[in-house]
Formats: C-alpha cells, structure tokens, sequence
C-alpha cells in the first residue's frame, strides 16, 4: 500500500490533460457555434440590405385588417401580436384538449390489445395499425374532407333533443354564461355545504357519512334553487343554440376545422399512446404477477399496486415525445384552415412581408410551450420512477 | 466685350465638356442588372404562378399550364430568349407567393396578384404594369336568395389567406357593421370546395376568380356573383426589386402587348406589319431605331412576342372572352378602357 502513494504524481503535459482538453473542446465548440450564427446572421442582414429591408417588430403594433374565425374576442382592427396571440390560445386550447382525449384513448386501446376478449383485441390492433401507419395530415385531412364536411347542412344538423346540433359547420352545444351573480352563489352555497357539515358533525354525531353528505347535497341543492328564483338575474344561464338564418346562434360551437384536427391529432396520437401502454405494461415482468398472487393480492391489486406504477416509470418518458410531437402536429390546422397559431402566422407574414420576423417568433413560441409541456413531464417522472432504498 | 467674348467661349467649352462627359456615360448598350444577368445565363425564366384557376392560370389535360397569366410569363419568355416555351414554372399559392419572391425562388410572379402600397414596400418588389383591373365580388348559392351585402348578416363566408380579399372583406363589413364568420384556406381548390360543400354560405374573391371558378363548379347555375364589388384589385406580373433592366424588360414587354392591340398587330399579321411604312411601327417592331437594344434585348424582340402569344386582345380573347370575362375596363384607352401603353420612342 505504501508503495501506491509514494509513487509521484505524474502531471503530463497540457495538451495531454484530460481536463484541460475537455475545456478546450468546448471552447471549441462554442466558437464553432458563434461563427456559424455569425455567418447566418451577417446572410440574413446582407439579403435583407440587398433588398431594401429592414429587421424589426415595430409592425406587430399595426392593425392585422384580417378576420379569425374562432378563438378569444377579436376584432380586425387589432393588432398582429393580438392575432398571434389569437393563434397560440387556439393552439393551446386544441392541443391540451387533444393530448387529453389522446392519452384516453391510448389507455383504453393499449390496454384492450392485452385484453383476454379476442374482439376487443383485434378491434384495437385494427384501429392501432390504421391510423398509426398513415401520415397525420392525411388523417386530419380524411376527418375533415371525408367526414366532416359530408355531414348534413347546417339546416338539416343532426339534432340530439333539441340540445346539441352536428352539421357539417361543427358541432353546436349549449353554454354556460355566468352573471354577475355567479360568484356571490358559490359563496353561498360553499358556506352553506360547510355550515350544515359542521351542524350536523355537532348535532347529529349518529349520522353516518353516507347519510350525512346527502343531507349537506340536498341543501345546497335547495339554496341553489332559491338562488336561481330569488336573484334578478340567474347566476348562469344556459344559452342553447337556436337555428338563424345562416348559422346557429347562441351557445358554444366546435367549428368544424377545430372538430377535424381534434379528431385527427387524437385518433393519431392515441394510436401511439396505445402502443406506448401496451409495451409499458409488456415490460413489467411476468414474475411480478406471479409474486403478487404468492402474497395472496386479487388480479385487480395487483394490477392496481403492482402493475401500473412500475408500467406508468416506463410509460412517461415516451408519452412526454408524444405529447411534444402532437403539438407540433397541430400545425398542419393550416390544411384544414384552423386558426392556429402557425396559420395565423403565415397569414400575418403574408400581409405584413415580414417573414424572418414572424418566423423567429414562431418557432420561439413552439420552443417556449414544448419546454414547458417536458419540464412538467419531467417533473411527474420524477415523482414516479423507483425511489431506491 | 472681350471679356464676355472669353467668358462665353469658357462657357462653351464647358458645355461641350459637359455634353461629351454625358455622351461618354450613356452606355452603347443596356446595363444589365444581376436578375437580367442570372436568367439569360440560365437561358429559362422562372416564372411563378396559379394552377388553379381556369382562365388565368391552371394546367390543362395535357400538362401544359395554360390561361391569361402564363401568357404574360410566355411574352416576358419571347422577349428575353426569342422562344416562350423557355420556362420553368413554379406553383405558388396566395400564402407562400411572398416567401418565393423575397428568396428570389421565382424571377417573376405572374399570378392574379393585387398591387398595393404593402406589398411593394414589404415584399421588396417592383410591379409592372396592371394587365387586369379586377375587384372583390361575392358568390352565394342561389337558393339562399341574397341580394346584396346586407343580406350577408352573420353569414359563415370563405376566403382564401393571405389575400388582400381576406384584408377587404374584414374592413367592409367592419365598416357596415355586418356580422361575419371568415373560414379561411390557403388554396383556390381548398377554398372553393368548401364552398361547394356546403361549409361557407358565400365565398368571396375578385370577381374575375369568381366567375372561372363557377364555371368548374357541378351545378355552375345554382350559384349567383353579386353585383356588388367592394374594392379595385389591379392584378399584374411583378418581379424582385433591385434590378431596373430586369422590370423595364417586364414592364416594356406587357406594354407592348397594349400597344400591338391599340394598333392592330397580331399574331396572323405581324409579318405583313414589318413593311409597315409608319415610321412608329417601325421602330416598335425593331425595323428602325434601338429600342430592343436599350433593353437589352433582340431588335425583333416585339416581333416574339407577338408571334408567340399574340397581342393583349388575343390572350384575353383565347383565355378570358370563353368565360363570360367582359373586357370592361381592360379595352384599349382608345375603347373606352384604361389599358394604356407609354409611347415606343
């Protein structure tokens, strides 16, 4: 042993040191990437000169002049960063609800391809191969052309009583708009649910939990009731769609660009899902239902115990690049004609001329939002994997 | 009086001075600028255009586009190479036509494209001459019976993107206070089969799109163009700024299809024109003077281009006349139209 640390220590050459070449690779490389950017920005400013341009974003201050279809309230005579934020809205607003639906749907499809039911299994292959197998903008495009707008006219809509409406237009529903008197309601009523608990926890301590929340139900339902007679304006009202001349008026609409990319990005996306599931839960060794059973846990135990959060550490890294790749999937809405935020965009870039602008916009945006979406997937990963003891 | 006389032969040899130094600028030939210089090097224009729109520019059954625009492609062609086949044809659509002009994808654009103030700031362009006074019109299936705009209150109305009809259709209905749902697509196709199936009530274009595309329509009857038109569209080639040699061939070339029809050259007479004894034909038709060559191009450039794609009158006959188009505006000035083309001198 003495002899090993009595040897001398050996400092080689700098060229030779592993630390220092590992710093200098990356000096290296740093310069490397600043000369390249280099070169790209003095092209980009040296066309631009070339053609008369100037680089700014002062125009996203003018007005965008052009109508969107759908999205938060907007008028054309606003600006073009409120049109982009139109976009994104929509964006956000399409894929949160699509990677919602599509983890549903993968779920239930990766799940019945394990199941022992030989028709639920073949069903899901089915579906599975179909539409993972075909590019998505054909599948947006099938939903849109060949469904969606096959669809009765808007005057002849599918009606479910009297409700809800599906036409080629979209699909109409009923909404909910709130008063002004909506929040002095939900005080009431929380108030109301939280004193009769409290009386009746004091009063009545007999009263099992079963019984003792039906009785907190029936009253606030009977406040709520009085609310709705007794204030001069009901706190929500319930606005059904009615037929009008051209459209339905009243009531919430999922346009039928919305509908079609909905359906696509989900159907799409799901099928992935479902794949991802199904080998999540294929990976999960066959030893460990065995052990489950040994230790006397039921099927549904086990799978609830065992199975799933050891299949759920596999499942999310893969779901986190299916989520990112659906949202950026969702713009091929310009197929379609959806207003998202890429549609938008090519709109504005195409009035304003400002196509290097909008660009290094957009593809910020996508970056900002796909960042976001991993480092909250991350986050859950990290609650989930194996915790080792 | 000496003096004077001195002075004055100071200021004479001075003039002289002057005049020579400006004869020695003013170049035996036409400068030529980079665009000019690329294609002639490459011996083909590259010319963007619209494929779906019958009448002004689409692709006929046997795979040659064809229609009012490519003709003008098909002229600027004649005059540079003598031949206006020596194209290669880029399909732009009203969404990505900008991006392909300032990357200098296409020499030039001659798809039913709107001049405007924007646009030839923006896109760093320069547009040449209108070749077609058009504006924005409306069509809706007849069985809605809408007369006019007003009728259009809360109507779902298709419009393609990126167009200045997206921009008009805003702002008139904005400024009558009618309610309107846009639903927008990025192609003709797209656009107007939406319409036909049913998606939009109304589709809104310029007029002259409206009337080639109800003709390819199932039941073209069944639609109705409103009588309203909301806004002046002048539609016309144009090509990257930065090259005046290039723009004057475009803009000398559609004024030359203008100034054949004003004096009655066509593709069947030209030959018989060129003994012409007017000494303005001549020099149009290259017989006399330079003209061909301060552009740069052949003495018998005009003599292509008439050969190859006829005058004004004709392209718009062959393309536009069999779709029910009415010259309308687009007559000679001499007609009581406004086409007018700057002396050949």
């Amino acid at each position: 042993m003495t002899s090993l640390s009595s040897q001398p220590h050996i400092q080689p050459t700098w060229w030779r040191d592993e630390r220092i070449l590992k710093i200098l690779l990356q000096v290296a490389f740093v310069i490397a990437v600043l000369v390249v950017f280099g070169i790209l920005t003095q092209n980009l400013t040296s066309s631009l000169r070339r053609l008369g341009i100037t680089f700014g974003f002062r125009f996203l201050g003018n007005s965008a002049n052009f109508g969107i279809t759908e999205g938060i309230p907007y008028d054309p005579s606003e600006s073009y960063l409120k049109a982009f934020v139109v976009g994104v809205v929509n964006t956000l607003w399409l894929s949160s609800i699509s990677i919602v639906l599509a983890t549903v749907m993968g779920m239930i499809l990766g799940v019945a391809r394990l199941s022992s039911n030989w028709l639920a299994r073949q069903l899901a292959t089915v579906i599975t191969e179909i539409f993972r197998n075909v590019p998505v903008l054909l599948i947006v495009i099938f939903w849109y052309q060949g469904v969606i707008l096959t669809l009765p006219a808007v005057r002849n809509s599918y009606s479910i009583g009297g409700f809800f409406f599906i036409s080629q237009r979209g699909i109409n529903l009923p909404s909910l708009d709130p008063s002004g008197w909506l929040i002095p309601t939900v005080v009431i009523l929380a108030g109301a649910a939280w004193g009769i608990r409290k009386l009746l926890l004091a009063r009545r301590p007999d009263v099992g939990p079963i019984q003792r929340n039906s009785l907190i139900g029936l009253g606030v339902l009977l406040l709520a009731v009085a609310c709705w007679i007794l204030f001069p304006e009901p706190p929500l009202r319930v606005d059904v769609p009615v037929l009008d001349r051209f459209n339905f008026r009243g009531g919430t609409q999922l346009s039928a660009e919305f509908t079609a990319m909905l359906l696509g990005l989900v159907t799409y996306t799901g099928c992935y899902i479902a794949e991802v599931v199904r080998g999540s839960f294929l990976a999960v060794q066959r030893g460990q239902w065995e052990a489950s059973r040994a230790i006397g846990l039921t099927e549904l135990s086990t799978f609830q115990l065992v199975i799933v959060p050891q299949a759920l550490r596999i499942m999310i890294p893969s779901l986190n690049t299916q989520y990112l790749t659906l949202i950026k999937n969702s713009s091929l809405a310009i197929a379609v004609g959806f207003s998202d935020l890429f549609n938008i965009s090519s709109t504005i870039i195409n009035q304003s001329g400002r196509s290097v602008e909008m660009f290094a916009i957009i593809m910020a945006t996508y970056l900002a939002i796909n960042l976001v979406v991993s480092y909250g997937m991350n986050w859950i990963n990290a609650r989930v994997k194996l915790v080792e003891r | 009086m000496k003096l004077m006389k001195q002075l004055n032969g100071l200021a004479l040899l001075a003039g002289a001075l002057a005049v020579s130094m400006g004869v020695q600028s003013i170049p035996a030939q036409a400068q030529i600028g980079p665009i000019t210089d690329r294609v002639k090097a490459r011996g083909e224009l590259i010319c963007g255009v619209n494929n779906q729109l019958p009448g002004f520019g689409n692709i006929d059954e046997n795979g040659n586009y064809v229609g009012f625009d490519i003709d003008i492609c098909r002229a600027v062609a004649a005059a540079l190479f003598g031949d206006p086949d020596k194209i290669q044809y880029v399909y732009l659509t009203a969404a990505n036509r900008q991006s392909a002009m300032q990357s200098g994808e296409v020499d030039i654009m001659s798809r039913n494209t709107t001049w405007t103030l924007t646009r030839d700031r923006e896109w760093a362009v320069t547009f040449g001459p209108t070749t077609y006074y058009d504006g924005q019109g409306f069509m809706v299936k007849k069985e809605l019976g809408v007369e006019d705009l007003a009728d259009l209150d809360g109507a779902t109305i298709c419009v393609i993107a990126g167009t200045t009809t997206e921009l008009n259709l805003a702002d008139t209905f904005r400024a009558r206070g009618i309610a309107f749902t846009p639903v927008t697509f990025d192609g003709d196709d797209s656009s107007f089969n939406a319409y036909e199936e049913g998606r939009c009530d109304a589709i809104t274009s310029d007029q002259s799109a409206l009337i080639s595309r109800r003709a390819t329509l199932q039941n073209p009857d069944d639609h109705v163009i409103l009588e309203e038109v909301i806004s002046k569209e002048p539609l016309g080639p144009l090509v990257s700024q930065g090259d005046e040699s290039f723009s004057d061939i475009m803009n000398w070339t559609v004024y030359a299809l203008f100034y054949a029809e004003e004096k009655g050259i066509t593709s069947a007479n030209v030959e018989e024109f060129l003994s012409s004894e007017d000494p303005d034909i001549r020099r149009f038709l290259g017989q006399d003077g330079n003209l061909g060559e301060l552009l740069g191009l052949e003495p018998d450039w005009t003599v292509n281009v008439i050969k190859a794609v006829g005058n004004y009158g004709e392209i718009f006959d062959r393309h536009l006349t069999p779709l029910g188009v009415a010259r309308g505006l687009n007559q000679p000035y001499t007609q009581g139209g406004i086409q007018y083309a700057p002396p050949f001198r």
